[in-house]
């Protein structure tokens, strides 16, 4: 045997060997144990309990895991765009009527934590709520849903959701993780009973919560999948500060943070704790965004706005805020890398992507003066969270500064952030769009008019924008799409400048190597209901 | 200046015996009070660096600069470099100005409130004086920090927000410490004798009454102006103060203790000194203050 087929049977021996042990693990490691209660971090707490109202992670980590979905993201591939399996549902439907109907058959003997019985009713009276929210009541994820014509249940056990049309997004938009299934007899007594209780039927029940301190969940003996939850409860303990929470995880008060840390947090984690830390990294389905208030003088005059993001050196600001902060790609309004993303070219033609900064703050300049506002002051609205917000508002200002403008932050905890995004009493706030399965087709669906519902807070409204995005999403083919999604992303970031994008995130999770079970993805949403989740100690 | 004696020869008074100039005040406040000297010197330091901080700053302290990222101290930036590549140095001389702007306007502005206050109270007397001191009971049974923070609250973050938020704690704290002061002088027979003047309640308070307090009311403020500082410090830290990019000391504690204290600790420590030097020169020069204005205190 010469040498190098010597070589090829090693190899061969080799990768046979790791593929044996990459499917089977390691004995002993495999198997989930049960009990133990996981403490994880929360940077944030969430304005309301509400998921189909409400878009923060703040709200999806701690109460995710009081409910079920009808289907979701697969927990053991949760970074596939296409990879759902059912959760309520008995089977991935296969769609009939030309794609037009999705009839989905309802697990039998699911129970609330109240002990009543989950029907397809509950399935119907949520997805009503998230589609068609009544009068009084928000929801953020209409224009997710706007292929949608009904929802019914024909019987206790079937739900059928009639499109108007053919879509690829109907599916990646049911596995959303804010949909989650109410009772529908606590959405009769009172549409808004779910902003400010908690009544699921999810892997963990509510076990209580100390306002600005923690929620806490212990497991639901009679959840549907049979053998979870591994852990006998959790424990979401908020905390805004950074440093603490790295502190937490590093003294094992808590043993994860699934939001994300900065490279520096990592490092630090790694060099303390060696073995004991693991780190799971992804890039991230979000970005954060900064948008003028169109309602307001000068920001009604698109010129103004135009030099705002003229002003802005993301080429530059990549390479710089990677270091110390959870961004790091630079993109137009799809998510880097996907195929109906902008490619390098394309973008560089978009007013604030152009590969000359200081020409393009000149003619920023230019408008400034042009629209009598050379000499602009504004507030700059964001939210007192740590990461990104707070470094990408203070790197913002200080581009603005270099086109003479003059900004100052006013940062708030969540709830107050909101409430002036929803009253739209701001000049210019920070925003952003952090969706979780990647479906561009929905996810900029955050651009479209005000008045879409979709939690676009701009205080516009642009038709042919919208028209844009419905046509994309009939569109049968994807060369129509990413056409489509060319004139949609130049309608809103170069001739209308709408609204603006900054910097793509990127997801790092240094946790506790005893946490096990849970696989990281490119959005902080999803994976997060913590049935699989198991402490390996 | 020439006097007759009784005995009908002149005597020509000497400079000596004439009031003594600022500047020799200044110098017998310096031997009786050296601490306070020394920390009234730190207060004129920091006024002047405040006042003239453009010329002093060699950078601009909010201007980023990412190629010089934690960078440590340097003949180029003397006290190093933050998280986005700003001037330490540059920034504590520009939050110099925050710090004292958020001092004085604070502490003067909660202690006149006070004062007018507490003498009202005093003079008044009676059920006005029971209630208005139950008031301040109230108030004063919480911690300045909590006080603040409820009106933080409130009103919300930002420079004019954290003046308001310290300032009202500071009302109930002088009015208390005022109305001690103001319930002895109300029975001395002088303010008897205006009342039988017939001279109005605000003539009496204003007139009368407002400028026997004032040594209890400047030693106040300057107490509270060292106190001040540190609050603004501490809603700062918490993040409740003033925001980013504004040079402040507390906001770079918040900005550098927690995420580089080990790797760039110059970026908590300087700001930290000058917190600390500002209030340990306040509280110096507050105490000689208070020994010199108190005649109890002065003979001892």
């Amino acid at each position: 045997m010469n040498l190098s087929k010597y070589l090829r049977a090693v190899s061969i021996m080799a990768v046979g060997a790791a593929v044996a042990i990459g499917f089977s693990g390691v004995p002993g490691q495999a198997a989930p144990k049960k009990g133990g209660i996981l403490n994880f971090v929360v940077p944030d707490e969430p304005p309301s309990w509400d998921g189909h109202r409400e878009t923060t992670f703040a709200l999806i980590h701690p109460f995710a895991p009081f409910y079920s979905l009808l289907i979701k993201v697969n927990p053991e591939n949760p970074s596939s765009p296409t990879d759902f399996v059912c959760d309520l549902c008995t089977e991935m439907p296969t769609p009939t009527d030309g794609g037009r109907t999705y009839t989905f058959k309802i697990k039998q003997g699911v129970k609330f934590h109240d002990g009543t019985p989950l029907t397809a009713q509950d399935v119907v009276a949520s997805y009503n709520k998230i589609i068609f929210p009544p009068e009084g009541t928000t929801s953020a994820r209409v224009a997710y849903f706007v292929m949608v014509d009904s929802v019914s249940a024909p019987d206790e056990h079937t739900v059928v959701f009639k499109l108007k049309y053919p879509s690829g997004a109907f599916i990646p938009a049911l596995a959303t993780p804010y949909n989650f299934i109410y009772s529908k007899a606590k959405l009769d007594q009172d549409i808004r009973w779910y902003e400010k209780n908690v009544m699921g039927s999810g892997p963990f029940k509510f076990a209580g919560r100390e306002a600005g301190a923690s929620v806490r969940g212990e497991r639901n003996n009679d959840y549907h999948v049979p053998g979870q939850p591994y852990l006998d409860g959790f424990e979401a303990i908020f905390s805004s500060k950074q440093a603490v929470r790295v502190q937490a995880i590093r003294g094992d008060r808590a043993a994860i943070e699934f939001r994300g840390f900065p490279p520096k947090s990592r490092d630090d984690l790694v060099d303390a704790l060696g073995k004991d830390i693991t780190v799971q990294e992804s890039d991230w389905n979000c970005v954060l965004l900064f948008t003028p208030n169109h309602k307001k003088k000068p920001f009604d005059d698109v010129r103004v706005r135009r030099a705002l993001t003229l002003a802005v050196d993301r080429w530059d600001g990549s390479k710089s805020l990677s270091r110390i902060a959870i961004v790091k790609a630079v993109g137009g309004v799809v998510f880097p890398g996907h195929p109906l993303a902008a490619a390098k070219a394309d973008l560089e033609q978009i007013p604030g992507f152009w590969p000359d900064i200081n020409k393009s703050r000149a003619e920023a300049k230019r408008l400034l003066q042009e629209a009598g506002v050379s000499d602009l002051t504004f507030v700059l609205s964001n939210r007192a969270v740590d990461q990104p917000y707070t470094i990408v508002g203070t790197w913002l200002i200080d581009q603005w500064r270099q086109i003479g403008v003059t900004v100052e932050q006013k940062m708030e905890p969540t709830g107050p952030f909101y409430a002036r995004l929803r009253s739209q009493e701001f000049d210019v706030t920070m925003d952003f769009n952090c969706q979780s399965v990647v479906n561009p087709l929905l996810d900029i669906g955050k651009f479209l008019s005000t008045d879409t519902g979709n939690e676009s807070y701009g205080g516009y409204i642009d038709r042919d924008l919208d028209k844009i995005f419905e046509a994309m999403n009939r569109a049968p083919e994807e060369a129509e799409q990413r056409k489509l999604m060319r004139q949609f992303e130049k309608r809103v970031l170069d001739e209308q400048a709408h609204s603006f994008v900054t910097l793509w995130w990127n997801r790092i999770i240094p946790h506790r190597s005893y946490v096990k079970g849970w696989k990281i993805s490119p959005s902080h949403y999803l994976n997060q209901d913590l049935a699989n989740v198991w402490l390996d100690k | 200046m020439t006097i007759a004696t009784e005995l009908g020869t002149k005597v020509e008074l000497t400079d000596e015996r004439k009031a003594p100039s600022r500047l020799s005040a200044i110098g017998r406040f310096a031997r009786r009070n050296p601490l306070g000297a020394a920390g009234g010197a730190v207060i004129i330091v920091m006024v002047l660096v405040a006042m003239f901080a453009d010329f002093i700053a060699p950078y601009n302290p909010v201007a980023n600069a990412f190629d010089r990222m934690h960078e440590p101290p340097s003949l180029e930036n003397w006290l190093g470099t933050d998280q986005y590549g700003r001037d330490v140095f540059s920034r504590i001389v520009y939050g110099a100005r925050t710090a004292l702007l958020v001092g004085f306007a604070s502490s003067f502005v909660g202690a006149t409130f006070g004062l007018v206050l507490g003498v009202a109270s005093a003079y008044f007397g009676g059920k006005i004086d029971l209630i208005l001191q139950r008031i301040i009971d109230i108030f004063m049974a919480f911690p300045l920090i909590i006080m603040a923070l409820a009106v933080i609250a409130i009103f919300g973050t930002g420079a004019q927000n954290v003046i308001i938020a310290i300032t009202i704690p500071f009302i109930p704290r002088c009015a208390r410490v005022v109305r001690s002061s103001a319930l002895a002088i109300r029975e001395l027979p002088y303010i008897d004798a205006a009342r039988a003047n017939g001279f109005s309640h605000t003539r009496i308070i204003l007139r009368h009454m407002v400028p026997n307090v004032m040594a209890p009311f400047l030693i106040m403020i300057t107490a509270f102006v060292g106190q001040a500082i540190l609050l603004e410090a501490s809603l700062s830290y918490l993040g409740l103060g003033v925001q980013e990019p504004t040079p402040a000391w507390g906001l770079m504690l918040q900005g550098g203790a927690e995420e580089y204290a080990e790797s760039a600790p110059w970026i908590a420590i300087f700001p930290g000194i000058a917190i600390s030097l500002a209030v340990f020169g306040f509280s110096l020069f507050g105490d000689a203050l208070r020994d010199e204005l108190d005649p109890k205190l002065r003979s001892l």
